[in-house]
């Protein structure tokens, strides 16, 4: 079969936008001036009608990002062969420049969780986690990186911190990893962490792609503040700042702007983006390591 | 490899009245909460995007409610939610605070049908003239392929007046409901007698002679020419063989 997408076959270092069915004419209408797009590969996993049709002309204009959500790579079954299978076809007609997966697990004993649920950084985790990612790239022979979650509980009885986890992860397995700066920042609040010593501790020679996003403040039970992943809303400035500290390590990197629900009109999206993109323009004459897992 | 910490975590998820499993930090209740929630509401948000008259018909508040029952008793298997809620349209027929609302559970189905067919397979209608080559002499056993995104309902409510909000509609009158996506709009379409029958066989499989047979015992309304004009206008029909 012919290639469909010889164009963009990578991700730019610029910023993207999430694909959200709202904005799909807005984008066609208009063509904005924004450097790739990514989408939740279960959202396009039906036969066919709106979606596939929005999404093939977008992707031929477009470079694209696939994200994914249902695998539930931390889980304790493997990840489920049909499903792989489905984002393999997804990864064949669409020929994105990422592929992108959680260190969560939301499926359990047949049952989908609808959530990203927390594991416990244990060796014996990490064990079963790098099996999963290796069957996951076997199966798509290729790369794919893996995001850094937002967690709102802790465990006791841990062996290594997030960072030597994913660290550990993708020395094992060679993944790339998504660095998701909301979600560090939101973790760093949830459970007291600093977030400057989890950006120095963690190994940004595999990041692929970074996520931006905004979060909900909330409490606990004892008024401690509690920030949820909401998606929602504009990254937050504590956010921005972070993102220039992981750029000042990275250099530039593809950047994607998060908002899932509450879903604004295209231009405050895009004026997120751009937002983004001043800041990695800036971060272009950084001097950093070679970038070993794009593509 | 069954796993304690994940069967007990699922379980506490799904039940707020169960203790968070004990690897997890003692943190207060809240923390834990925000995965009961994130789960139930993106579930909920699920359902009330795709059942958007029924949460009409019933408002959000008892909407809601409902949805938080049902996920409970007919929870997700897939990862991939596009058309989770099958059940949904039975489930609200046995729901007793619904049992004043007697067609909800007819709308839900409905609506169930319109995103599966929205999601459904891409297919070409073809047009009546199509007809016009087959042998004039064999058009009894003429077979003729239907959208595979073709729904009928046949409800005791008028549930597609229902659906699109007519007013003033009898209520005691029963109808019958084609959904389909011929191209990359979802149609639905309140049918006239005996129309059900006739798709329904030929979705069946059964040859244009017999379906038409099938239609006629369904109503005595039934018109054969006005129907045939009727499925191909509706952009119902991919496809005619000869089933010889």
């Amino acid at each position: 079969m012919p290639d469909a997408h010889p164009k963009h076959p990578t991700i730019p270092a610029s910023a993207g936008v999430g694909l959200k069915p709202v904005h799909y004419e807005t984008i066609l209408s208009e063509r904005p001036d924004i450097g790739w797009f990514e989408v939740h590969a279960e959202n396009y996993m039906g036969a066919g009608g709106p979606p596939h049709r929005y999404l093939e002309k977008i992707r031929a204009s477009y470079p694209l990002s696939i994200h994914g959500v249902g695998l539930s790579l931390g889980g304790d079954e493997p990840p489920d062969p049909d499903h792989m299978a489905r984002l393999c076809r997804l990864v064949d007609r669409y020929e994105p420049g990422l592929v992108s997966e959680h260190l969560a697990w939301s499926r359990h004993d047949g049952s989908f969780l609808n959530d990203l649920l927390p594991i416990p950084y244990t060796r014996e985790r990490l064990a079963r986690l790098c099996e999963h990612v290796d069957r996951l790239q076997s199966a798509l022979k290729r790369t794919v990186a893996i995001e850094n979650p937002s967690t709102y509980v802790a465990f006791d009885a841990e062996d290594m911190s997030e960072t030597d986890f994913l660290s550990t992860l993708t020395q094992r397995t060679g993944c790339a990893l998504l660095l998701d700066v909301n979600n560090v920042y939101v973790s760093a609040v949830n459970h007291g962490w600093d977030a400057a010593s989890y950006i120095a501790a963690f190994p940004m020679e595999s990041v692929a792609e970074i996520h931006l996003a905004g979060h909900a403040p909330d409490t606990d039970d004892f008024g401690a503040p509690l920030l949820i992943d909401a998606h929602d809303r504009a990254v937050a400035d504590p956010v921005w700042r972070l993102f220039n500290d992981v750029l000042s390590r990275t250099g530039p990197r593809p950047t994607l702007i998060e908002w899932d629900n509450d879903v604004p009109d295209w231009s405050v999206l895009y004026d997120e983006a751009v937002r983004a993109n001043a800041l990695l323009a800036e971060a272009l004459g950084t001097d950093v390591k070679a970038m070993s897992h794009a593509g | 490899m069954p796993d304690e910490l994940q069967s007990a975590f699922a379980a506490a998820l799904c039940d707020p009245d169960l203790p968070p499993p004990a690897p997890v930090r003692s943190s207060g209740k809240r923390r834990f909460d925000v995965y009961r929630n994130n789960r139930a509401v993106a579930l909920i948000d699920v359902l009330a995007d795709i059942f958007p008259v029924v949460q009409r018909l019933v408002g959000e508040e008892f909407f809601r409610a409902a949805a938080r029952i049902f996920i409970d008793t007919d929870p997700p298997r897939d990862p991939v939610l596009l058309t989770y809620g099958a059940g949904f349209g039975d489930f609200l027929d046995d729901f007793e605070p619904a049992a004043t609302v007697p067609y909800l559970g007819d709308v839900a189905c409905l609506e169930w049908a319109r995103r599966d067919a929205y999601h459904g397979p891409d297919a070409h209608s073809v047009t009546i003239d199509t007809l016009a080559d087959f042998p004039a002499d064999r058009l009894g056993q003429a077979q003729l392929t239907l959208l595979p995104t073709l729904h009928l309902l046949r409800s005791r409510f008028p549930v597609g007046s229902i659906w699109a909000g007519v007013e003033g509609v009898d209520m005691k009158r029963g109808e019958d409901v084609a959904v389909l996506r011929p191209d990359m709009r979802v149609e639905t379409t309140v049918l006239t007698p005996g129309a059900y029958g006739f798709l329904s066989a030929l979705q069946d499989g059964a040859p244009l002679g017999a379906a038409a047979q099938a239609a006629a015992e369904d109503s005595a309304e039934f018109d054969l020419a006005a129907n045939l004009q009727g499925v191909f206008a509706l952009g119902a029909v991919i496809g005619i063989t000869d089933r010889c």
